[in-house]
């Protein structure tokens, strides 16, 4: 039985009490004395060759500091902005990276991407200065259109075709075979919407340049500051590693876009070098529409072969992804090892191909946002589930029973590339189903019906893939660093604990979380536990928040490091106690000597360790502090059964969800508190991508959906209550047996909306987002 | 934000020649619509004359069969008000709390945006606009995209509604600004009906061949037969022309089954 | 110019441009970081304070505006050794991740329970939070906590 505190206990969270009394610390509410302000001056055109950039206006605004231009930059030698995931295609050949420097030179290549930055006394100033930049700019025709971007004009000289790479996973022969064999052919036309990711906190940068020491600072919104530190020193060149400490102090939400490196926080940390004063940038929102890494943006035909008894026989899947104007940070990863290594699902489909050309085109550049290709996989295999069983009118339910993967066939080889090390996906259907009465949904679609409204159903058995790992195994497909994690676990004198994790909290609460599991693991009181993330200047390198991987990366390492705490402990408790290390138990915070009533308290250890009188100081070092660094054997594999049942008005087209069940498998679970609230998050996020979310790009590459005018947020009134449920299937490879929760609601929600909505109007598909003309359009049959 | 000399005049006149010594100015009332525009720099005045502290513009008043809001009222104000409920449901659903707690009947229709919802019920309930010195028909008042029967400098001290028999206000949010992608209110009187119509065209209009139809038969069947014209409507990424003008009928047939 | 207001009970004077907004004076005059700015077409609601009583947008008022105003942010309405029920409630339900949006959700939570007469269902507070956007929540936790504080205010 959990403790109060310890793991699996709903601890509230420790977090809270700065955030709700106004108390954060977010980068925006950091000024640093004698700070300048940085105003970026973004293209209006979404591709135009830039012939010349006049700053002498700007800078003689009143208020001006410095005007800076990407040849500025470039004569600093300051490098491109780097993508840290190499793909090969089919052919074998690299993928192709046109340059991508952080201010452009030649050439803007989206609306917004920056081509000068202006520094002033004031943000007003600034922002005066910008406006009177003059650029010479040459019009040339934008590329938008993805599905046609590969015959388009050619955007980056370097990049014939525009495409990326044309990448490929699977056996096609075998795959080829199956269909061949197939009594039913299940075809989907898909188009994952472009998603903008919208954390409430917009991005922000505080750079500062101390001369006397010649080292940086840099507070800024990064899900990851080592990384962020990393691309900055060896790719970037702004300083060495040891002179540049990156802090990321509360961060108002990431959900991936704040795992880059940008433009602005590059130009923010190297123009404190230049004008020698801090320099300050906090994204208004409408640059965050046109400049934050978009999500998405996929056009698929996805083919499910099956025999006559619904058994999947093949699954044939060929996409395009946009990849925007340049190639963000992990913009390569996204649409192939997180997307065509998931398109197995829960079932037994024994031979699935894949094949992804990634485009570039004239609009934002496009990266992972929550769920990072898994939910777009997500959506290609459910829909086709969906489309199967309705088009061989087996129920939807049935189809998938009858193509789980089994509990009895764990460890399990996917085609694509994974193994799955556990899970019971029947389990998390039953529970689902019964927590939705799916006995009672004819009754509830009649009802429907008589009041002039039309019912629907839809299912989604996602699977994803958290904890991207193991390093060597991502190193050899290209991953260009390391997956682990560290977690460093240091015992004060007295007792209490401070833990400094390389993973880092933007909402995911990892100040709670790893409190408990350290309070759990060490028996020391969950408020003398305190955890710190989030700055390059104290803890080890380390990879950072992303992917579900916080608790099963990060958690496992603090695990690790604890072990070794517990390790010593023992050494010490035995000398201390005259016994052998091996007679030694530690339980509950006290070390005993087994068989006996001779015990010592974990703070008296920790007080020995460092005021070292009676203590083996010739064998021990005195001190208690232990780091570890954990590499994932494998992925870690949640899934789950989502269920969603919407009611839509045919006259209007608007469609309200009525019911969202989501029983979903992370393994153990610290905080059933934080849990539910993740999922909560993503669910919003996912049901956001089907009826509300889209970033809409006009022919002529211009952002429609700029603001919150156009761009539909889920807001309070959208979003029903949620019905949360977990199974469990313990995670087998890491010590806490968990799986990650951060992403699965913006995994498995969107295709079981999607197949409630089709299920509601009795058609084969809608477009996402199903808006109400869209939806409107549907009915009657358009 | 530019910057610009900002004012806080106690009198109308104060206000007005504040205005004609300006060299670009503009009132300002809740700020609703006026200050996100002064904040993305999409509008430089020379000078802000705000019109808060003049007392005597706010309230709702009903005298004789005609509500009277003052040019300063807020739209909470309104929406808490019962003298026509189907006004102060339509004020209700302007917006959010915070834009209702701040954002003016005035404001709203010196604006004209054509997604605002007030000026369906001051085409729809026979509404007069009063400025200092004279009045304007609300048929008369919307003339185009933004634009208004207001001369430059004018200030609306109030708008009067004709308390109807019976109204009702449907409104279609956009759903991303929740403005209105289509809203209409359908007023009777006697055997008058009025249909006013905003979010679908440049500015509000009365829907004359729906009123015409339920002139004959006040029952939502009788919109059936009546075909919108939506040749001239808006169209966006939310909403088509096509589905505007589809809504139009949507929406005034419910505001009729709602009459009863 | 000089204005004049009562910021969470106590009087002050603040020297601000004419084009300074509320959320200025209160942010960077006076160092009130609480209240924050996450949009700028006035839709979010983290900005969202009390003025005179009412729940305002702080981005959408100038300073002027806002010249003799009672004006209350997150940081008069309790603190952690006495926090307000909501904020109360907001950490009993875990109404809160990122906590970027949270001041603004407090304060209206507080202004649309303190106008609701006790009587608020999961459909008005839904309602009443139209203006506060959060992407961390799915808002599911922020009603929950909402209808609680209802109970204990
Ligand atoms: C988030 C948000 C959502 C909104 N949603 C809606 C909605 O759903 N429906 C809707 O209808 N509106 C909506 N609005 C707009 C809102 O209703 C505004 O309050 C209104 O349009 C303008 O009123 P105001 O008092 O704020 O005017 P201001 O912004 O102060 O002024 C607007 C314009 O009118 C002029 N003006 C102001 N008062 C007068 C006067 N008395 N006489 C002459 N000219 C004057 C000003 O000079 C300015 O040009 C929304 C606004 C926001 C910020
Ligand atoms: S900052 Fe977004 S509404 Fe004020
Ligand atoms: S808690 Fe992060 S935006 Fe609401």
């Amino acid at each position: 039985m959990a403790s109060e505190t310890g793991i699996g206990a709903s601890v509230k969270r420790k977090e809270d009490a700065r955030f709700i009394t106004g108390a954060g610390n977010y980068t925006d509410d950091i000024n640093a004395a004698g700070q300048t302000y940085a105003v970026f001056v973004r293209s209006p055109y979404p591709r135009a060759k830039i012939n010349g950039v006049d700053t002498a206006a700007a800078a003689a605004t009143d208020g001006v500091v410095a005007v800076f231009t990407g040849a500025d930059l470039a004569a600093d030698e300051i490098g491109d902005l780097p993508c840290g995931w190499l793909v090969k295609s089919k052919d074998g050949s690299d993928m192709v990276a046109p340059p991508h420097p952080p201010i452009a030179t030649q050439a803007v290549n989206y609306v917004g991407e920056p081509y000068a930055v202006v520094i002033g006394e004031t943000l007003e100033a600034a922002k005066n200065g910008a406006e009177a930049v003059d650029a010479d700019f040459e019009e040339l025709p934008a590329v938008v259109d993805l599905a046609t971007a590969a015959s388009a004009d050619q955007i980056h000289e370097s990049v014939p075709n525009n495409q990326a790479y044309d990448w490929e996973l699977g056996d096609k022969a075998a795959t080829d075979a199956a269909f061949d064999n197939a009594d039913h052919v299940a075809t989907v036309d898909i188009v994952n919407n472009r998603l903008i990711p919208n954390a409430i906190e917009p991005r922000a940068a505080l750079g500062e340049y101390d001369a006397a020491a010649g080292t940086y600072t840099l507070h800024t919104t990064s899900q990851n500051p080592h990384l962020e530190r990393l691309v900055l020193a060896a790719f970037v060149n702004v300083a060495p590693e040891a002179r540049l400490r990156v802090i990321s102090p509360d961060v108002g939400g990431g959900f991936g876009s704040k795992i880059f490196v940008y433009a602005e926080e590059t130009a923010v940390i190297w123009a404190a070098g230049k004008v020698r004063r801090p320099v300050k940038w906090r994204a208004e929102r409408s640059e965050s529409f046109l400049a934050d890494c978009h999500g998405r943006d996929h056009v698929t035909t996805a083919q499910l072969a099956l025999a006559q008894d619904g058994k999947f026989l093949g699954l044939r899947v060929k996409t395009k992804a946009n990849m925007g104007a340049y190639l963000s940070t992990f913009a390569s990863s996204v649409p192939t090892y997180l997307y065509g290594t998931l398109m197995a699902g829960q079932y037994t489909t024994p031979a699935i191909y894949v094949e992804v050309q990634s485009l570039y085109t004239n609009t934002a550049p496009v990266d992972a946002y929550r769920g990072a290709g898994r939910p777009e996989a997500t959506y290609v295999v459910e829909r086709c589930v969906e489309t199967a069983a309705r088009e061989m009118s087996i129920d939807p339910a049935e189809i998938r029973r009858r193509n789980f993967i089994q509990p009895g066939d764990f460890p399990y080889d996917t085609p694509v590339a994974l193994t799955y090390d556990t899970g019971d996906y029947e389990a998390s259907l039953d529970k689902a189903l019964e927590h939705i009465d799916y006995a009672g949904f004819g009754a509830r679609r009649a009802a429907s019906e008589s009041a002039g409204r039309k019912r629907g159903i839809g299912f989604s058995c996602y699977i994803e893939a958290c904890g991207l790992a193991p390093s060597q195994v991502a190193i050899s497909l290209g991953a260009g660093v390391g997956l682990f994690e560290v977690g460093e676990v240091r015992v004060d004198v007295t007792g209490s604990v401070t833990v400094v994790t390389g993973s880092h909290s933007h909402g995911q609460s990892h100040e709670t979380t790893f409190a408990q599991i350290i309070s759990d693991k060490l028996g020391v009181p969950f408020e003398n536990v305190t955890v710190l993330h989030g700055d390059t200047g104290r803890s080890d390198y380390a990879l950072g928040t992303y992917g579900s991987r916080s608790l099963a990366v990060g958690g496992s390492a603090i695990i690790s490091a604890t072990d070794k705490i517990i390790a010593k402990g023992k050494k010490i408790a035995a000398h201390i106690l005259e016994a052998q290390e091996d007679q030694m138990e530690f339980a509950d915070g006290t070390f005993t000597v087994v068989d006996s009533n001779q015990s010592i308290t974990f703070p008296e250890v920790a007080f020995a360790a460092y005021v070292p009188q009676n203590y083996p100081l010739e064998e021990l070092e005195p001190g208690l502090s232990e780091k570890a660094f954990y590499d994932p054997p494998n992925f870690t594999y949640p899934a789950g059964a989502h269920i969603c049942e919407v009611e839509v008005d045919p006259d209007t087209g608007v469609v309200d969800i009525v019911d969202f069940v989501a029983v979903d498998d992370f393994g153990h679970v610290v905080n059933p508190m934080i849990v539910e609230g993740q999922v909560h998050g993503g669910l919003a996020q996912g049901i956001g991508q089907a009826l509300l979310e889209h970033g809409v790009y006009d022919d002529t590459g211009q952002l429609l959906s700029g603001s919150y005018m156009d761009y539909t947020m889920p807001r309070a009134d959208d979003l029903p209550s949620f019905t949360v449920d977990t199974t469990v299937t313990p995670c087998t490879h890491n010590p806490l047996g968990v799986k990650g929760c951060g992403e699965a609601g913006a995994i498995g929600s969107t295709a079981a909306v999607m197949n409630a909505v089709t299920d509601a109007l009795g058609v084969a598909s809608v477009p996402m987002p199903a808006t109400p003309e869209t939806v409107w359009r549907a009915a009657r049959g358009e | 934000m530019y910057q610009f000399n900002y004012h806080r005049p106690s009198t109308l006149d104060e206000a007005t020649s504040l205005m004609a010594g300006a060299e670009d100015g503009v009132y300002l009332s809740g700020g609703m619509t006026l200050i996100p525009t002064l904040k993305q720099r999409l509008a430089s005045p020379s000078d802000v004359i705000d019109l808060g502290a003049i007392p005597g513009l706010t309230g709702v008043t009903l005298n004789d069969g005609t509500v009277s809001v003052g040019g300063m009222t807020r739209h909470g104000e309104v929406a808490a008000s019962d003298a026509i409920p189907a006004l102060a449901d339509l004020a209700s659903r302007i917006g959010d709390a915070h834009v209702r707690n701040r954002g003016t009947i005035g404001g709203s229709i010196a604006n004209s945006d054509p997604a605002a919802d007030y000026p369906a019920a001051v085409v729809a309930l026979g509404a007069t606009v009063h400025t200092a010195n004279r009045s304007i028909a609300g048929g008369d008042y919307f003339t185009g995209l933004f634009e208004t029967a207001l001369h430059d400098g004018e200030i609306v001290t109030s708008v009067d509604f004709c308390v109807p028999d019976a109204a009702a206000y449907e409104k279609f949010p956009n759903p991303a600004s929740r403005y209105a992608v289509v809203g209409v209110m359908v007023a009777r009187c006697g055997d008058c009906v009025c249909v006013g119509v905003t979010g679908a065209g440049a500015c509000a209009f009365r829907a004359t061949a729906l009123e015409e139809a339920l002139a004959t038969d006040f029952s939502p069947g009788a919109v059936d037969g009546v075909g919108v014209d939506h040749s001239e409507f808006n169209s966006d990424i939310h909403a088509s022309a096509e589905f505007r003008g589809h809504l139009v009928g949507v929406l005034t047939k419910r505001a009729v089954a709602r009459i009863g | 110019m000089e204005i004049t207001l009562t910021v969470n009970g106590a009087a002050r004077t603040v020297d601000v441009a004419d084009n300074a907004l509320l959320v200025d004076v209160l942010r960077e005059s006076l160092g009130l970081t609480g209240t924050h700015v996450g949009c700028d077409t006035s839709q979010c609601g983290a900005c969202v304070v009390h003025m005179n009583g009412d729940a305002v947008k702080s981005c959408t008022v100038l300073a002027g505006q806002a010249d003799g105003a009672d004006v209350t942010t997150i940081e008069g309405i309790g603190d952690p050794d006495a926090l307000h029920p909501m904020q109360e409630a907001f950490r009993d339900n875990h109404a809160l991740q990122c906590g970027f949006c949270t001041p603004g959700m407090i304060m209206s939570a507080i202004d649309l329970v303190q106008k609701g007469g006790g009587s608020l269902d999961e459909t008005a507070v839904r309602d009443g939070l139209e203006g506060n956007l959060c992407r961390c929540t799915g808002y599911h936790n922020i009603v929950k906590a909402v209808l609680a504080a209802q109970s204990s205010m």
